[in-house]
């Protein structure tokens, strides 16, 4: 066993963890992309897909994690997320107001339907998982402590 | 409906028992059977897409909470006195309750609620936005301005906390923040 896999948990946690991370993570994609068909959508996707690399964190330490999303990726994510539902709302000055679904609305219950809004729903995702990752990792792994005076 | 008083009374014991107890690993758990009950208040009222989002915003927040809490040597104790602490807090839930039966007094009645504009998004909602789920289409489409807010929010909270507890350009050397290994 390489030497990054020492830390963590145990070796049965990290055998469930390595199976089934990656299918946590392509619940997220579901919800996240059918969230105009079923019941979901961006936010629920979002916090999903941060759950799988805060599963991953908590079994393998946080050199395997950081090393698959680092904090400067996560906070970068975060505001990309941001300008995109901005910048799709803007978008619908072309039209003529803001927030205008200006793209085509498609047949109901298809995966590309409804206009701007599986766009929004992957923006948000981006945002709230991005987010709530790099609140995860300034709340629980950085911690403040007294220094010594020098 | 006797199954969601099943779920209010259930979700009292354990927001009680969350206070009460004197552990606080049992404390926070007791707190996520609250958020649990909660998420399944919202799926027994046909609300799905809120079942989700409580569901995993719960467990998110027991992980929080618990990696958080855990290793630290907090303590707490109450101090002053015991009677005028019941007394103010005895006090403020009269007020609140005197303030909520006048308010809640109007409100339309539990199940029957005044469709006036939810009506038109009802009839309307699938054929203007071509959204199958009614509740994307009212937080993306007729009330994105919300969304946008809610998002904003977010966004300022994550801010504030990676500016709060961040590592680099601390000029000061009294609080150092050391990276734990987990």
């Amino acid at each position: 066993m390489s030497k990054e896999h020492e830390k963590g948990m145990s070796i049965i946690v990290k055998t469930i963890t390595r199976l089934t991370v990656g299918l946590i993570l392509l619940y997220g994609i579901y919800i996240l992309s059918h969230g105009h068909i079923s019941p979901g959508g961006g936010f629920a996707g979002g916090v999903i897909i941060a759950l799988s690399f805060i599963h991953l964190m908590l079994a393998y330490g946080k050199e395997v994690a950081l090393k698959k999303l680092s904090k400067g990726v996560a906070s970068f994510f975060e505001s990309i997320g941001a300008l995109l539902f901005l910048s799709i709302a803007f978008l619908g000055f072309t039209g003529g107001y803001f927030f205008l679904n200006f793209l085509s609305k498609g047949e109901p219950f298809k995966l590309f339907s409804a206009g701007i809004i599986p766009l929004c729903n992957i923006a948000i995702s981006f945002k709230v998982g991005a987010g709530l990752f790099a609140i995860f990792v300034a709340l629980v792994l950085l911690k403040p402590e007294k220094g010594d005076k020098k | 409906m006797i199954e969601l008083y099943v779920l209010l009374i259930f979700m009292i014991i354990g927001a009680i028992v969350a206070i009460e107890v004197k552990d606080l690993l049992s404390s926070v758990i007791a707190l996520g059977t609250v958020g649990l009950g909660v998420s399944i208040a919202f799926l027994v009222l046909k609300a799905p897409d809120l079942a989700i989002t409580q569901l995993v915003v719960e467990i998110l927040c027991v992980i929080i909470l618990m990696r958080a809490t855990l290793k630290r040597d907090t303590s707490f104790s109450i101090t002053g006195g015991r009677f005028l602490t019941t007394l103010i807090t005895v006090g403020f839930i009269a007020v609140f309750l005197f303030v909520a039966k006048e308010c809640l007094k109007d409100l339309p009645e539990f199940g029957y609620p005044v469709m006036k504009v939810a009506g038109t998004y009802l009839r309307e909602g699938m054929m203007k936005t071509g959204a199958a789920n009614l509740v994307a289409s009212v937080i993306l489409d007729y009330r994105a301005y919300d969304t946008l807010g809610e998002a904003t929010v977010l966004f300022t909270a994550v801010i504030g906390v990676l500016a709060l507890v961040r590592r680099i350009g601390r000029k000061k050397e009294g609080i150092k923040i050391r990276e734990e290994d987990e």
